[in-house]
This record gives C-alpha cells, structure tokens and sequence, in this order.
C-alpha cells in the first residue's frame, strides 16, 4: 500500500479532476476539459473513467466494475485489482452492495440508488464527431445549442434503413440544453440515464468529463414520426428468464444453436439464486461453479 | 422603401494590403446585383465580408430583419448572425464541395436546413426535399445518393436546393457556374434565373463572366484592386462602359 498513493493519483491531480467533475455537475452535459494523465494502461481501455473513480474513491467505498455488464471480464477484473491494489477499497460483484461503479458500455439492469455514484468510460465524447470533425466548430455548435445536424445523422439512418438505426452512443439532449453521448451504452439503456445515481463521464484521451446529476431531464433524440425506441433482442434469457434485460447473444456450435442471456451477471445471477430458471437454464447450485 | 441590404463604406485590409475598401452600396428586395472584376479585384472578399464570413475592419453591414429592421450584421452578436445565416441568408459556393457534405445523401443535405430551424417531422422533410431536388431537376431517385455519386453540375444544383429550401430573402453567389460547362452553365442559369424571379428573391453574384450578370444582374458593379470603379445597370455598364478598365473588361470577351 505504502507504494502508492491512496487511489494511485497524487493529491493535486484528483483535486483538478474533481474540479472538472464539479463543473461537469453544474452544467449537465456539458464537456469539460481536464488534464488528463498517463494511466498505467492504454488508452481505450478506460483511463477516463479510472481517473474519475479514483477522484471520487473514499476509503470507505465499496467499488464495481462492470464491462459490457459482466463483472468478470479482462477489463472488468483489472481495474477492479488495481483499485484493490492501490486504494485499498472493498469491492463486490453485487450492484446493490457498490457505492461506485464503474462501467463500461452498460447501466445495471438494478435501478442505482441517491447514494450510489456511476462512473461511465467514454471513447469518444464529441456527439457530432463524425459529423463535423472540427472542434473548434462543435464547441461552438454546443455553446450556440446548433443541434440540427445531430437530426441529420438520424434523418440518414431512416432514409437507408427504414428506421433508426443507431442502436449505441444514441444521443440524448440534456435537461433541455446540452445534445451529449451516453457513451456506447446500448439504447435500451437510454431511459435508465433519468436516474437516482449522480453519473459521471469520463474520457481519458479526449481529456473530457461531463456529468448528468441526479433526476435529471435526459430525452433521446428522434423525429415526431420516427419516435426513440429502446430496443432489445425479442427474446427471454435462457439461463434466468428476464425479460426486461438488455440480452447478449452467444453462438454455442456450428449448427446454428445459439442462446440469449443477460449481459448484467450481476443482475442474472442474482435472479438464479432466487430460484428463476431460463430455457435452457439449469437451476442454480451454490458449488457449481 | 426601405433596402434589404445597406452597405456602408465596407473596407478589409489583409496587412497593409487592401482587400477591399470604400464599398457603399443599397440592395432593394427582389434586386440582382452583380459584381464582376478580375482575380484579386477584391470581390470575393467583399461578399465574404457580406455575408459574415470575414470581419470587416470599417463599415457597415446592415441587414432588413423579419423583427427589429435594419441592424448592423458586423456588430450583432454570433449567434444572431448565424441565425441569419441559416434563416433568412443563403451561400452559394463557387465549389460544390465547399457548400455541401459529401457524406450525408443529397436527401440529407436539404433537410439539413429544415432540421436547424427545428423542423422534426421526418416525413415532411423529406417531402420538402423531393420538392426541391424536383425545382432543381434531380430525379426523385436519387435522393438517398451521396453528392459525390453527382456530376459537377448536379452537385451545384444540389446545393442551390439545399440553399433555398428555407426561403432565404437574401442569396450570395460566388461564382455558381464556374468551372461547368458551357452547356450545363446554361441550364444552371436558366434554372437560376427562374427561382429568382419566382421566389422575389435578391441576390448578390460575384463572377467574372460577364455573360451570367447579363442574364441574372439587374445592377453591376465593377471592381478593380479592391475599389469600385463603375456601377449601374447592368445594360447600361456593358454597352456603354465608360471606365478604361470596364472597357477592357467588355471588349476582352470572346466572341463565337
């Protein structure tokens, strides 16, 4: 422990992030810039997200890191092991237990408490990114609220693919001012961003944080004929049974087999042991794995 | 009556070098002006400085509002002039390229004008944008084609649609048919001239091609190293120049 300081950020660096994350909170949705620092692992694999946790990190916190919505994946496990290392903190698997959770691509199935706090990890922070590339001209369509290209992209999906076909990153406007990305959450997630949590956005090469405060007024983008669904496989979890959960597909042979299941193990295993058992599912024994 | 357009005394120096300066001028609505001159005459700069592209370093710009009348473009605030730049202006680039995104369909790149003023109705956009790809001779099936599937002369055209399709009351035009053929620049016209007169609009085109300011032009000025050196009718100024360099300017045209 000695090695390192508490969180592995020196004290200034966490003051400036917090800083960042405080302005981030009085203006929703708004792209804050900070000073983001060299993490000990490459960029894209969560270095905003990382230093906005370990910004927020008390020693008290229960910490939980989700990829994808699996707690066991590469990603997941070694930020979860580097906090362990270099702050010291409690961790679980069990949303509701975590006081911090740090996420990529996914919110808990579980609805967040006003105590718990979401750290989101964000490739790319600019919504209109791909639509105009200059920065200096998106600053200045955020500050104009210039948002109509954003409908542009939309209005291009509908006219290829009979509908909107932006089915991650979905834009969202925020308390009515700021058009933001969500971050690559699917768009059944969409809804969720109204929550109780505080969420807090980090972007480590983009060296930009914003943050949606709680209960606030999150609309997904779309056309009065063409409203925003949040969609999802049409289908039940074969191991749980959920039908309210965002669904991975996994092919399990060559003949075409396949099976869906919730990509919140969190939330599916949660629902094992309470005795629910999907199609394919097998009820679940505590020494079975 | 009052003028859509009163320019007052326009001048943009780049350095010591004179951009353009001394430019004064009133547009009345459903007027055509052209401004003709050779290259580095300082017409290019002077529409940019008119339509809010470059900052002029002295003068005044002012523009007939739909609310508050004539006000000073130069000094109103950004994000007023932008309004007006999606609202009630409207840019045609000399390149296609300039004036339109290549990546987003032609459907899109009309629509994007609705979608800023806040249209949201997917359905009537796109009615809108057959509309106009119809005004414009595009065929209706090539709505969900990238602009850089078009020919020079239907990119150009394409941006005239996605210009317009808001009712701009006021059009600048840098050069629109250079760099298309001869054939092409006559339709172009043609079609040019008939939304003008249809749509009452006015218009400001820059050119050196004495022959569309012929066609389109109701008032010519004639500028050279960054001065105006004749205005008037457009007939009035072709058939009877009385500048040396206007001379010049008429009699270097080429007869076929």
């Amino acid at each position: 422990m000695s090695e390192y300081n508490f969180a592995y950020l020196d004290e200034q660096t966490k003051r400036m992030i917090r800083r960042a994350i405080l302005k981030g909170l009085a203006v929703p949705g708004y792209q804050v810039p900070f000073a983001s620092r060299e993490m000990p692992m490459p960029y894209g694999w969560g270095t905003g997200g990382v230093q906005v946790s370990a910004a927020v990190l008390t020693p008290d916190d229960t910490f939980k890191v989700i990829d994808q919505g699996a707690d066991d994946t590469t990603n997941a496990v070694s930020i979860r092991r580097f906090f362990q290392k270099t702050a010291d903190v409690a961790v679980t698997e069990a949303t509701s237990e975590a006081s911090v959770i740090q996420t990529r691509h996914r919110i808990p199935e579980e609805a967040l408490r006003a105590d718990q706090i979401i750290v989101y990890q964000v490739p790319i922070p600019e919504p209109l990114r791909f639509l105009e590339p200059r920065e200096t001209e998106t600053r200045k369509m955020h500050a104009l609220e210039e948002y109509g290209l954003m409908h542009v992209k939309l209005y291009e999906d509908i006219s290829k693919h009979g509908d909107i076909s932006t089915s991650y990153a979905y834009p969202v406007k925020v308390e009515g001012r700021y058009v933001m990305d969500p971050s690559p959450i699917p768009k059944f997630d969409n809804p969720k961003l109204e929550m109780a949590a505080i969420q807090l956005f980090g972007a480590g090469r983009e060296q930009r944080i914003y943050a949606i405060p709680p209960y606030t007024q999150v609309v997904s983008l779309d056309f009065e004929d063409y409203p925003f669904r949040a969609s999802k496989a049409d289908h039940a979890c074969d191991l749980c049974g959920a039908e309210d959960s965002y669904l991975d597909e996994l092919i399990v042979d060559d003949e075409g087999g396949r099976m869906f299941m919730c990509s919140d193990t969190d939330y599916c295993l949660t629902r094992r042991k309470a005795g629910h058992v999907g199609a394919q599912g097998v009820p679940y024994e505590e020494d079975a794995a | 009556m009052t003028p859509l357009l009163q320019v007052e005394n326009v001048a943009k120096f780049y350095g010591t070098r004179i951009g353009c300066t001394d430019v004064s001028f009133d547009l009345y609505p459903g007027e055509v002006m052209g401004i003709v001159g050779e290259s580095g005459s300082g017409k290019s700069t002077l529409l940019n400085c008119l339509a809010g592209h470059l900052a002029p370093d002295r003068g005044a710009v002012r523009f007939d509002m739909a609310v508050g009348g004539l006000s000073d473009t130069v000094t109103m605030s950004e994000p007023e002039r932008r309004m007006l730049a999606r609202t009630d202006w409207a840019f045609v680039h000399q390149h296609a390229r300039d004036g339109l995104r290549m990546n987003v369909s032609a459907g899109g790149n009309v629509g994007e004008r609705l979608m800023a003023v806040n249209a949201r109705h997917y359905g009537e956009i796109r009615d809108k944008a057959i509309d106009w790809l119809g005004r414009v001779e595009i065929s209706e099936d090539r709505i969900d084609d990238r602009p850089t599937a078009f020919s020079g002369g239907m990119q150009q055209r394409l941006q005239i649609a996605r210009n317009l399709v808001t009712g701009p009351r006021l059009v600048f035009m840098d050069e629109p048919t250079g760099g298309l053929d001869v054939s092409v620049q006559a339709r172009l016209l043609d079609l040019l001239r008939g939304l003008v007169r249809e749509m009452g609009l006015s218009a400001i085109i820059v050119t050196h091609d004495l022959a569309v300011v012929r066609l389109l032009a109701d008032r010519l000025m004639v500028m050279k190293d960054g001065h105006v050196i004749e205005t008037g009718l457009t007939d009035q100024v072709l058939d009877d120049p009385q500048h040396a360099y206007t001379q010049l300017l008429v009699s270097s045209v080429l007869q076929v």
